[in-house]
Formats: C-alpha cells, structure tokens, sequence
C-alpha cells in the first residue's frame, strides 16, 4: 500500500489568535470557538474520578506522627499507638500500617491513605531499619508496574505508590543524627522526602533557626536532595517559588488536634501553664506553611514527580534487571542483549 | 542483632471521613488544571469525505483561522491522507491541533481499498504511542499524542440513504475511533427532506452494526445536553469562512439569489451544535475515549499477536519478559539456521562451480594435449618427408655429381678422341 501522508511542519495559523477584532467598519464578530472549555471539561473530569494520596510517615515513637497527621486533615486519620502498659513491649520489627480514608471536601473527593511506620528507630540496633520500608515502597512501585504490563489492564490503575514521606526529626537542637541521614540519603533517591522537625515547641526561635541552617548544611554535605528537588524545577518561576520553599526546610511543626478558646475564637492549639501554642499561627510554628506546601499548592506535583520521575526510574531500572537476568538463564551473553523496544520482533 | 523483618497489613476497608474544617485539598482540580494548561493540550482530528465535499472549509468555520488549503486534483490514484499541525490560543489554553484530511477519496473507479490507507494511518499513530509506551527510557509526559481522537465523516447529502463506500468504511472505522457523522453541503436539502434523511441515515447504521460515538451521558452536568444532542445526529453541517451583513452584523454565511445561508443560525443547520459538542463539552471525553477505549483494544490485539499473554498473576513483568527473550531467541535461532543454510547452499554451489570448472579445465587440457599430440605428429611427419625429401635431394644431386662427372669423362674423352682424330687426320 503505497499511500503517503505527509506531515507538514508546524505552523501557526495566519490569524493570530482565535479571539480578534478587525479595525474600521462593522465590529467583526470573531466568534468564541470555545477551547478553552477544556479547562473546564478537565476539571468535571478530575472532580468525578477524585484524587488519590498516599502520605508515609516515618519517624521514632512519641515524636508527634499521628498528631500532625490529624492535625493535617482535621480528622482522625491516624490512630495513635500509645502503648498501654508497661508490659507491651516496643515492636521487635519494624511495622508498615497503611491506612485508608476517603475525605471530601467541597465536591473534590480524596481517597487518602496514611502509611505509619511504628518501629522505626525504636531498637537498640537499627542498622538496616530502612530496608522494610524501602521494600514496601518498591513493593508499590512493583504493583504499579505489574498493572500496567497487563494485555487486559483496568481503565485507572489503582495508585498505592507513596507519594510523599514525611520523616520527622527530634528537635535535639543540635545537628542530624547518623540515622537520619542515612534513612534520608538512602530514601531520597526513591521517594519525595519532607523533613520535618517535630515537637518544635521545645525550641526557641532562635534555636530553631540555628538547628535548621545545620540541617540544611548537613543535608547539602551529604547530597541529600529533599522535596523540592532542584532539579526537577520547570521553569524560572517554579524555581522562584521552590527556592523560597528550600530555604525553609525542614518546617517546624507542632501538631494538635484540640481546640482551646485564644482571644475569643476557638483554635487548635497546645494549651501549657506559660501560654497556648497555635498550631496554625506561623509566628508560632510552621504548621501552615508545611499544610500549604503539601495540600494547597504542590500536591499535584508531588504526585506528578512520583509517578513521572521516580516510579519510570524504578521500571527502568527493573526492565534492565530482567533483561540480564534473562541472558544469565539462557545462557546468551550479555552484549547481545540490547535494550532494543518491543517492536523490534 | 536483631534483624528488622517488616511486617505490614494494608486496610481494605476504605472508610468515609468527615473534616472538622477547611483542609485546602478542594484546590486540587485546580493544581491540576494549571498543569495541564502550562503544558497545553493535543487534539487530533481526522476528516473523511469525498474530494469537494466542504471538509477544509468546515475546519476553518469550526476553529476559525484560515488553514493552508489547497484544493486536491479528482485524479488521484489512489486515497492519500495528509496531516498538518496547527498551534493555537485563546485565552490561555494552548491547543496543539492536528487535521488530517483524505485526498482522493471516493475518486477512483475501483474503492474496495479506499478504506485501507485511513485503516493503516489510524494503525500507525497508536503503534508509535504503543512503541513510546513499551520503551525502557520513556517520556510520556512529553510526548505528542498524534492518536486520531475524532473522526469527521462526511455524508454526501444525496437526500436519499448511505452510500456502500460510507458504510463500509465506517464499519471498518468504528473500533478504532471515534465517528461522528456529519451531513456536508447541508444547506441543499429541504427541512422535511433533511429529517427523514437524518432517520434513514441512523437505521442504517444501526441496522449495520456501526458503533458511532455517542456523547457521553454519565456525567449529570452535561447528561441532558448531550442527550438531546446525541437525537440530533448525524449534525447537517454548512461551511463558510465568507462573511455576509444580514441585518447590521457580519456574520459567517453563504450567499445565494434566494437568500443568505447564515452557518451560526440554528435554523439554518447544525454548525453551532456540532462546534457545542465537539470542542466545548465533549473534547477532553473524545480524548479519554480515544486513550481507554480504542488504544487499548489495539493494544491488547497487538500484544496478544505478537504472543504475550497474561500468564499468572506472579510473575508478570517476568512473563513479558520471558516470552520477548523466549521469542527472541526462537528468532535468533531460526536466524542462525537460516545463515547456515544459506552459508550451507554456498558451499555447495561453489564446489559444484569448482567441479564444473575442474571438469572444463581437464577437457582443455586433453583437448591440447591432442592438438599437441597431433602437432608433433604432423611436424614428425614433416620431418619424415623432409628428410626423404632431402634424402631425395642428396641422391639426386649425387647422381647429378655423378652424371656431370661422367659427362665429363665422356667429353673429354671424346675431345681426346676427336683430337685424336683430328691429329691423326693431318698425318
């Protein structure tokens, strides 16, 4: 069939754009063709499917997970482990609990799923305490990628890849511990990180600002990229906004999930004998900055950084596996192995 | 030390939750608009109809530019298509328009293939999407979509029914995209004629099977809209990028003697409901059909053809894998067999070649041995009779000798003799 098509290059249309008024004479009605609708199209659609999220929190016991969560969606999404008696002994293994949750709000609904890692940094020897929760990352990833390699896939593949992990460090005032960075440069490279430093109370402001310029310093000597990644900034503006943003990571939260009476309007808040704390007052703690980050403004791209940056990098790094372990089975060298495409059957 | 073994449950049970206040999520549809509009949208559509029926011209009235054109010659051999991008704007949408138009269609005296080329471009665009998304390194997000998302057809507006080429074609069509029939040069037919030609039209489709789009009625905002529209098809449309002053307005119309057929008036034929239903409320649902629907039927045939199945739910990305290595090495055996062979018959053809050429060679040398045998012979020969001659020469010029010699014996004998003779006459 020797039929051609010819694709011609891209050229703009003569007029110069689709809303225009002619000079002189009779107003021209260049009617409204209506693309811009699609925005519009765009968003029943999004509205009718909802939106799934998936938040891991990692930290050692008794630093605030649980509370900050429920402060985070105002629900009860997280039940506390608080341990009842002191016969229960501290978990000898680290468990992932995932929890999930669908919140409306609105008319946007949400399918949010908490993922709680208690365990974690809680043994005496905790050499090796991110592997469970690399594996159950990967593991997500592996899902995904399973789903998607089907003949007969489902129109929307479930999403249970984390899309961000909250890790929360004590607020000794001081420096990062080796736990830290090790949990963080290891798991960096495999899922957005948001450090947090939590119980953040227990610092002045000026101790704050110094425990957070060491972590920055120590975050930056070990190469650790945090969310946001420079690298995945867009444009000159996304760059603008981030850089704000990097320059106050880790936030420090408090976190609380009731209400006390402060100058007449009822606010969460921690109440002490010296005052109340507002969870969301940012001249107390940065509580609002870390919700505006994560829910208000860059929760699409968080998900679109999981799913478009670090899940392909998880199936490129899988497929290559398979094609090597598949030479050493059949016996084939590996340089005749190319990563050749599908197609080339 | 106490290895950390993981232990992890997953909550089935997804339960509803209420929210004690504002949390903030409700701007996610816009987080996510905002993406989509700094990386712009893709439309492709794919227009067929016979050459002069109005397509170029109902492109230009629906997106309102002025596309470069050029009318197509009747005489093509056979149906080609042609493709060409636009970028448009309004407002801050950025639409990256693709328009492919048949050219020659319906011209050729024999159209059983006409459909085929359509069939094979259609084929093509979700073979490039497949490949892209089969890819190890990948970028989806960055790719540009040229899947065909919708499909104009053309009917000629005869009055009477569809032609056998329609039907065919859009029967071939219908699983592979999304048709939406349309009536051309509308403005032709009579009201009452257009009504029952709408009627036919339909029953003919339905009675032959063809699954043309219908607009989509799950959702409640648009549901009754596109129910009322979806009565209305196929839309008679009427192109015109002329514009004619009815009354103290420009507006985009035909002029005739009789009177002005005006394409935006509602009376007058279906061009805003067509505009309505393909660009303002339906666009971004022909574009997830496109992906949902009709990709991943290809999709699925593809791979099943080329022998990938879902094996167990253990082991997929292995079992892909397995059968492509699998596959590939049944090819690359077969490859090496066939080399062989090949490499084998070469052999075989050269020895043959070398034997005849053996052969030949020993022929010419027995063959120059005789001329060889037969030149000796034939100089022996000559030599024999050389010599006799020579022989004979020698004898002859010996008894030559002798003859002389003995004539000259005689002669002086003789001589003596008379001088004898002579001396003793004188005495």
């Amino acid at each position: 069939m020797s039929e051609a098509v010819v694709p011609d290059a891209m050229v703009s249309p003569a007029v110069g754009g689709l809303h225009g008024e002619k000079a002189g004479g009779p107003a021209v009605d260049f009617s409204y063709v209506g693309i811009d609708a699609i925005l519009e199209q765009m968003r029943r659609k999004a509205m009718k499917q909802g939106f799934e999220l998936n938040i891991m929190v990692v930290g050692q016991s008794g630093l605030g997970k649980s509370t900050l969560m429920n402060t985070l969606f105002k629900s009860k999404v997280s039940r506390k482990s608080v341990l009842a008696t002191a016969q229960e002994k501290i978990p000898k293994t680290i468990e992932i609990k995932s929890i999930s949750h669908d919140i409306e709000e609105k008319g946007v609904r949400m399918k949010l799923t908490v993922i709680d890692t208690p365990g974690f940094g809680d043994q005496i020897n905790n050499e090796n305490c991110w592997q469970p929760i690399m594996k159950f990352i990967n593991d997500q990833y592996e899902a995904y990628l399973q789903e998607e390699i089907n003949i007969n896939r489902k129109k929307r593949i479930p999403d249970s890849r984390v899309h961000c992990c909250i890790y929360f460090i004590p607020p000794t005032g001081h420096c990062l511990r080796p736990l830290d960075v090790e949990f963080m440069r290891r798991l960096s490279k495999v899922v957005n990180i948001v450090p947090v430093i939590a119980k953040a109370d227990t610092l002045t402001l000026e101790e704050r600002d110094f425990f957070k310029k060491k972590i920055r310093e120590e975050l930056r000597a070990n190469g650790i990229d945090v969310y946001p990644q420079k690298e995945f900034d867009e444009d000159a503006e996304d760059r603008m906004i981030n850089e704000k943003i990097r320059e106050m990571i880790p936030f420090a939260v408090v976190g609380s999930d009731q209400e006390y009476q402060v100058n007449g309007r009822r606010l969460l808040g921690r109440k002490t004998k010296w005052g109340t704390i507002e969870v969301e007052n940012i001249a107390h703690c940065e509580f609002a900055y870390l919700r505006d980050l994560l829910i208000r403004t860059h929760m699409q791209n968080i998900k679109d950084i999981t799913s478009s940056i670090h899940y392909e990098m998880y199936r490129v790094r899988r497929l290559n596996e398979n094609n090597t372990v598949m030479a050493h089975a059949n016996g084939i060298p590996e340089h005749h192995l190319s990563k050749e495409k599908f197609h080339s059957l | 030390m106490s290895k950390c073994k993981s232990v992890y449950y997953m909550d089935k049970g997804v339960r509803p939750l209420s929210l004690a206040g504002h949390v903030g999520f409700d701007s996610l549809p816009d987080q996510l608009v905002n993406k989509s509009i700094c990386q712009g949208f893709c439309f492709n559509i794919l227009c067929i109809g016979e050459t002069g029926i109005g397509k170029s011209t109902l492109m230009d009235t629906l997106f309102n530019t002025n596309f470069e054109n050029f009318e197509s010659s009747h005489f093509e051999p056979q149906v080609k298509l042609r493709a060409q991008t636009y970028d448009l704007q309004e407002s801050n949408v950025r639409l990256r328009l693709t328009v492919v138009n048949t050219v020659g269609f319906g011209d050729q005296m024999n159209k059983q293939e006409s459909y085929q080329p359509v069939v094979d471009y259609i084929d093509r665009q979700f073979e490039s999407y497949l490949q892209e998304e089969l890819k190890i390194k990948r970028s989806l997000h960055n790719y540009h979509d040229s899947r065909v998302h919708a499909c104009l057809y053309f009917i000629s507006p005869s009055g009477h029914s569809l032609k056998s080429l329609d039907l065919v074609t859009m029967k071939k069509l219908d699983s592979k995209v999304n048709i939406i029939p349309v009536i051309a040069k509308a403005d032709t037919i009579s009201k009452s004629e257009l009504h029952k030609f709408k009627i036919k039209i339909m029953s003919e489709l339905v009675s032959n099977g063809v699954q043309i789009y219908q607009f989509p009625l799950d959702d409640e905002t648009v549901a009754k809209v596109n129910t009322t529209m979806n009565g209305h098809l196929p839309f008679a449309v009427v192109g015109s990028t002329e514009e004619v002053s009815v009354g103290n307005k420009m507006v985009k119309a035909r002029q005739y003697p009789w009177g002005v057929v005006q394409v935006e008036n509602e009376n007058h034929c279906d061009f805003v409901k067509l505009r309505e239903m393909l660009i303002c409320v339906n666009m971004e649902d022909l574009r997830e059909q496109t992906h949902t629907r009709h990709y991943e039927l290809y999709r699925r045939c593809k791979l099943e053809e080329m022998g990938f199945k879902d094996t167990g739910p253990e082991s997929k990305p292995v079992s892909l894998q397995q059968t492509y290595e699998a596959k590939r090495q049944e090819f690359l055996v077969e490859l090496q067999k066939r080399e062989d062979e090949m490499r084998q018959m070469f052999v075989q053809r050269v020895k043959e070649k070398e034997s005849e050429l053996k052969e030949a060679e020993r022929e010419l040398q027995s063959r120059f041995e005789q001329l060889k045998r037969l030149h000796a012979d034939e100089k022996a020969a000559l030599e024999e009779k050389k010599r006799l001659l020579d022989e004979d020469q020698s004898s002859f010029s010996k008894r030559r000798a002798a003859a002389q010699l003995l004539q000259a014996q005689s002669l002086t004998a003789n001589g003596k003799k008379d001088k004898d003779r002579k001396n003793s006459g004188f005495m």
